[in-house]
């Protein structure tokens, strides 16, 4: 068991580090040619909109930027959750793993709330250029969001079981390692899709 | 078996010298500071785009580094772990730039 541990951990690999933190930082760095061509398409298509809403008209700042808070705070609780894991203290990794989760679900649910209102506003998938590569680009953000709260509540119950132990801690680690890219990447949408002024009908 | 894990446990916790929680809740201060800044620029409508993008740009990028390095660990770990990161980014940046180019996005503005 420790053996196995100890080879989790990079002690006794080729390299010195850990297999599956490489395999997961590998991983990360291919997701940033997904999600770069998901915002170059964005960025090339915003302008045509057609006849249906533009983005400068749709868009709604303050909400929006109230559930990039609520993401951002998410990676504090993500790595509070891996801290206190490796101190050993497992009440605490389990409060603040259901509070990653938590605030991961109320982030999802804007998202929900803001895609029924662009629908009711007229802004379908298929309405214009911009709406698609719009919804495409979040859309799949929020299917990696999703995935990222499965992962956390596998956690949660692997705890409940007992099997989440102080030397599984790296786990832990490498699914903080997605979530927190998650975050990265929502920081890049934010900015680059909600901030920066655009094109209005 | 007990001895060779509490081994193993010792030297994780060398190998990896990551802050404290107080830390960690400062960094994430910082972050909230920064967010706050950048949409605050949304009512600032009196300011030119040829500021307000290049402005957006910088804290963006201080954010995402700054998520990376310190709740990623990125500061602590080994380097290898950031090539592996820096490349993917890299290439999309090259990549996705050419496309943008070759899409005149920079001359449409």
């Amino acid at each position: 068991m420790a053996d196995v541990a100890a080879v989790s951990h990079g002690h006794g690999t080729g390299t010195g580090l850990s297999n599956n933190k490489l395999l997961m930082w590998t991983f990360l760095g291919s997701e940033c040619l997904l999600f770069g061509g998901l915002i170059s398409t964005y960025l090339i298509y915003r302008s045509r909109f057609g006849d249906g809403p533009a983005p400068g008209d749709i868009f709604d700042i303050p909400f929006t930027s109230v559930s990039s808070f609520v993401l951002l705070m998410s990676s504090l609780t993500m790595v509070l959750a891996l801290s206190a894991l490796q101190r050993g203290d497992i009440r605490n990794n389990r409060i603040w793993l259901l509070t990653t989760a938590l605030l991961g679900s109320l982030f999802i649910g804007g998202q929900v709330y803001e895609f029924t209102t662009f629908l009711r506003e007229g802004l379908g998938y298929t309405t214009s250029p911009f709406s698609s590569a719009f919804f495409t680009l979040t859309g799949f953000h929020g299917v990696h969001v999703s995935l990222g709260i499965v992962m956390l509540m596998s956690l949660l119950i692997s705890s409940l079981r007992g099997t989440l132990t102080r030397e599984r801690s790296e786990t832990v680690e490498i699914v903080g390692l997605y979530w927190h890219f998650v975050d990265v990447v929502w920081i890049f949408i934010f900015t680059v899709i909600y901030l920066v002024p655009s094109p209005t009908s | 078996m007990s001895t060779d894990t509490a081994e193993h446990v010792d030297t994780h916790d060398e190998a990896h010298d990551h802050p404290s929680d107080r830390k960690y809740v400062q960094v994430a201060i910082i972050l909230a500071i920064v967010t706050a800044l950048e949409v605050a620029t949304y009512w600032m409508e009196s300011v030119p785009g040829e500021i307000l993008i290049p402005v957006l740009m910088m804290m963006m990028i201080y954010k995402f580094f700054y998520v990376a390095a310190w709740f990623m660990h990125l500061k602590f770990d080994s380097p290898m772990f950031t090539k592996f990161f820096v490349a993917g980014l890299i290439l999309a940046t090259i990549v996705y730039g050419i496309t943008l180019t070759v899409f005149e996005f920079w001359h449409k503005g």
